[in-house]
């Protein structure tokens, strides 16, 4: 599968995988991730880069169960479920904190052929039934949301309950931990299955139309063919839709004086809790917003402390003063989908008017018409998925933080999230045993201090940049998955290498993502702890822009990320908002200092350091 | 102003007139048709021309003159270029014909006579159109009063007999009998800003964009490539503007005193600025999608925006000719299950 490469190969390229060091003092904390994810010498002859658009931050110790449920999943549609002709699963490897990844193509002609045949009887089956699957799909979604919320809360009682006894259950409460965490393991394990279900296939039926848009019209931007495709209904933009909602219902209740700039979330809900009716009515609002449509992550949800809107109302409250003085400046805060799908109706007529002959337009309405097929999948599965349910996920684990906390496993409930999914499963087992046998668990003088150790090692590893990219650069990359969900091409790896020769260059380039050119003072935010720092008319600069960001779009005047492609959600919500947006720049966050003037040229892809 | 088969007005000829009008005039006629601003003229048709070569011949003659000659004796060529030009300019006109052509023009200039205009040769064959000596030397500009007038309308009827005109026609062995021209007469307008837009790519041929050229002051500047004009690139559709690569404009060519025109130093801080607003793009965008509309495929359009009025014209428009004879293979064919189309992502290497 993955051919030997020849040493002149190995020489053009990035660093190899040998040469990257465990940074000094972390060597234990690095040793504890999964042997079958630390690098080895037979990994110096691949190709791998480093997924900072998934995993932007150093990850810890149990949020790795995010890449081993997730690249399990890709990799059985792919390899496995759909068979697609060229590629097969995604390999990764950690290092100090960092995930590098590497795809695994198929190269032999006649095992191309072979899995093409397999390929068309499945994924085509998926393509011609693809709303009844999609309805399908939504209803086992649910029914796992449902699983998940059903879940019982821990609890070790000193004896257990009479009624347990006179049942006869014969299984006593312990066992109920094991279940539960067992049942929380496989079930996320079971959504990242879903999530992959369409999603390849999701995205090739568009990229075929991007393809064809690229060769019949080679200047069109991407972000107007994904304006061609974009769905109106998507549940990601719902989130906000709900705060927009709640803004004019404040004004509506006369209960908008309560929301100021600065004053917190919880002193606002105080506050109105004392008004009476209206502010009640205000809340009881809120409240139906929230189930479910605050259950949206900050970040991508890949990362346990990507908390939602209803774990941290900072975020959704933060935004309402902006909302609430547009409701009562007059403006229309509706989301015009009517007017947005009859624009998509007329860009997609006034392209196919474009094209030579009628042939070429007769190849353009099949296109077309399966991309819009496909695409409301591509856009709303992430809600399902990467928010809701992983929402669920994160906060059932903090359920056993917080009793292991309690006893004494480590000080605080987060925790919990500094031990991996195997060696909490252990933890899990001791506290069990030791409350069957009414022994001191073990737990409390073995934790406390690899936490402490990992927490450091964290740390450390922030305060270290990873090379973008490790070992021999691959002629072409030919993985559809690869340039599908990466945005990575031969082009933006030469891009990534040059970037490292003219360091003093004033230039930043990436993808054209949302027009229009904007000058202003770029903050630099790391993290998503960081959202509080952007003023009014910052431009945005970050390693990974995020959909759920949406209401600091309307303080920000520009958005710049390091990863992601033109029908990235970011680029998507930017164009919703009419800001110019620079995405897939590989390595803005690093170059642009935090204060320093930029200029985003959306239209071109170009953001130009000004001072 | 009634047309006659002297005079042709705008509003009254097209495309379909070309043979009288020329390519020049018919497309003028057109666009003003297609409700297409345009500054207002008329054109002296053929059938004008004939007439004054007729009045010639009957004195001596000219046609015979030019079969006659060697195409490859430049020096006799020269001499007969030289002689048959001195005659178009000295002869006087058919009576009738210069009443019709200064009635006209006092129209056309609406009681002042010495407004500025353009006197523009139009022939009536592509051949000349694309040819290399139907060039900037037969569009005059700011031509003042009718006297100017009149001695411009030859000049572009001399035009026909110059030595490139005659030395392509005796090498393609095309009939004399057979060679007519048409003069348009139009307003002038005095530009701000000028130049020219291609309704797709001139580099990639993509139908998608349309590709705006223009500098200060009039649009010859621009056409004969005395200026590097600023470039834009605006989507057809989207009216993105996805380059804008603005030149140093080191001079502008602005009326002349007494008529024609002349340089003008630009002063620095205007060499570098853009001689376009996003807005006048717009405007460019839309005009350039309607004449594509009408025309039904790319063109070449020449366009002008006036000084004091701002509002944009059009001097020309004609079909674009580079990459519509490359339009060969389409970029896909439709598949008999529409599903096959994903192998080209899913298939292997592209």
């Amino acid at each position: 599968m993955n051919k030997p490469l020849k040493p002149q190969e190995a020489q053009k390229g990035f660093p190899l995988p040998s040469s990257v060091k465990v940074v000094p003092g972390t060597e234990r904390a690095q040793a504890a991730y999964p042997y079958y994810m630390q690098f080895n010498e037979a990994d110096d002859g691949r190709f791998w880069f480093y997924n900072s658009m998934h995993f932007p931050e150093p990850m810890s110790h149990f949020d790795m169960i995010t890449g081993e449920a997730a690249y399990c999943a890709l990799g059985s549609a792919n390899t496995r479920v759909h068979c697609l002709p060229t590629t097969l699963g995604i390999d990764q490897r950690i290092i100090n904190g960092r995930v590098y990844i590497g795809g695994n193509a198929v190269t032999d002609p006649a095992e191309i052929a072979r899995r093409t045949e397999e390929f068309q009887q499945r994924a085509f089956y998926y393509y011609a039934n693809w709303e009844r699957l999609y309805a399908q799909w939504k209803d086992k979604m649910r029914a796992l949301i449902k699983d998940a919320q059903a879940l019982p809360p821990l609890a070790l009682p000193e004896f257990e309950p009479l009624e347990n006894v006179h049942a006869g259950k014969g299984v006593a409460s312990n066992h109920y931990l094991l279940d539960t965490y067992q049942k929380t393991v496989e079930g996320y394990f079971r959504m990242w299955h879903h999530h992959f279900e369409f999603l390849l296939l999701g995205y090739g039926a568009y990229l075929t139309f991007f393809d064809f848009c690229k060769k019949a019209f080679p200047e069109i931007s991407d972000q107007t063919i994904a304006r061609m495709v974009a769905g109106m209904e998507a549940e990601i933009f719902r989130p906000d839709e709900e705060l927009k909602r709640l803004a004019r219902k404040a004004v509506e209740l006369g209960v908008d004086g309560k929301f100021q700039d600065g004053v917190k979330a919880e002193d606002v809900l105080a506050s109105l809790e004392q008004m009476g009716p209206p502010g009640k009515q205000w809340l009881q609002e809120l409240q139906t917003s929230r189930d479910p449509w605050f259950n949206v992550n900050v970040g991508d949800g890949f990362y346990h402390y990507h908390r939602s809107w209803n774990d941290d109302l900072s975020l959704p409250f933060s935004a309402l003063p902006g909302y609430i003085a547009k409701v009562k400046a007059g403006d229309n805060l509706e989301r015009p989908t009517e007017q947005l799908l009859e624009e998509r109706k007329q860009l997609v007529e006034d392209y196919r008017e474009l094209l030579a002959t009628d042939e070429e337009r007769a190849a353009y309405d099949q296109m077309i018409e399966l991309a819009h097929r496909v695409f409301p999948y591509v856009e709303g599965h992430k809600f399902y998925c990467e928010h809701w349910y992983t929402n669920l996920f994160f906060n059932k684990i903090r359920e056993f933080g917080a009793l292991l906390a309690s006893y004494g496993f480590f000080p605080e409930t987060e925790d919990v999230f500094h031990l991996t999914h195997y060696e909490l499963e252990a933890a899990i087992i001791d506290l069990m045993t030791s409350w069957s046998n009414a022994s001191p668990p073990r737990g409390p003088s073995h934790w406390p201090a690899i936490v402490k150790e990992r927490k450091a090692a964290i740390a450390e590893w922030a305060k270290h940049d990873t090379p973008p990219a490790l070992g021999p650069v691959p002629d072409i990359i030919d993985d559809p998955a690869i340039v599908m969900l990466w945005g990575i091409t031969r082009e933006s790896l030469d891009a990534w290498l040059s970037a490292g020769e003219d360091g003093a260059s004033s230039e930043i380039k990436g993808f054209a993502a949302s027009m229009g050119v904007v000058e202003g003072t770029a903050r630099v935010v790391k993290s998503v702890e960081e959202i509080g720092r952007i003023r009014q008319g910052d431009i945005l600069v970050c390693q990974v822009t995020n959909p759920t960001w949406a209401p600091i779009f309307q303080k920000i005047s520009a958005a710049v990320s390091d990863i992601g492609g033109s029908m990235s959600h970011a680029a998507i919500v930017a164009r919703e908002y009419g800001l110019p947006a620079v995405v897939g720049t590989g390595t803005a966050t690093s170059k642009i200092r935090d204060g320093q003037r930029v200029r985003v040229d959306g239209g071109r892809g170009v953001v130009t350091l000004l001072d | 102003m009634q047309s006659t088969d002297i005079i042709g007005w705008f509003a009254d000829i097209g495309l379909a007139d070309r043979p009288t009008v020329g390519g020049k005039g018919g497309s003028l006629g057109e666009l003003t048709r297609a409700g297409i601003e345009v500054p207002p003229g008329f054109v002296v048709r053929t059938h004008a021309f004939e007439r004054f070569l007729e009045a010639l011949e009957r004195q001596a003659p000219l046609r015979r003159q030019v079969e006659a000659l060697d195409p490859t004796d430049l020096d006799a060529v020269t001499a007969c270029a030289r002689a048959l030009r001195a005659r178009i300019e000295e002869a006087p006109l058919p009576d009738d014909v210069q009443a019709e052509i200064l009635a006209a023009h006092a129209h056309l200039c609406a009681g002042d006579g010495s407004s500025p205009v353009a006197v523009r040769s139009s022939a009536t064959t592509e051949d000349a159109e694309d040819a290399s000596f139907a060039g900037l030397q037969d569009t005059y500009l700011w031509v003042l009063g009718p006297e100017q007038t009149l001695h411009y309308v030859r000049s572009c009827w001399a035009s026909l007999y110059s030595v490139e005109s005659m030395t392509y026609r005796l090498k393609h062995k095309l009939p004399e009998d057979g060679v007519a021209m048409a003069v348009v007469v139009q307003r002038m307008v005095d530009a701000r800003t000028a130049g020219v837009m291609f309704t797709r790519s001139p580099t990639t041929g993509d139908r998608s964009v349309i590709t705006i050229e223009g500098a200060w002051g009039l649009g010859s500047a621009v056409v004969s490539g005395e200026v590097t004009p600023d470039r834009w690139v605006v989507g057809k559709i989207t009216g993105e503007i996805s380059v804008r690569d603005i030149s140093d404009k080191h001079i502008q060519q602005v009326p002349a005193e007494g008529g024609g025109i002349r340089d003008e130093e630009l002063p620095a801080e205007r060499r570098k600025a853009p001689a376009l607003s996003d807005e006048e793009l717009m405007k460019l965008r839309e005009i350039g999608r309607k004449v594509e509309r009408h025309y039904g495929r790319p063109q070449d359009i020449e366009w002008a925006v006036d000084r004091s009025s701002g509002r944009i014209l059009l001097l020309q428009s004609r079909p674009e000719t580079v990459w519509s004879v490359r339009d060969a293979a389409p970029v896909a064919k439709p598949a008999d299950n529409p599903l096959a189309h994903v192998m080209t992502i899913f298939g292997g290497r592209r």
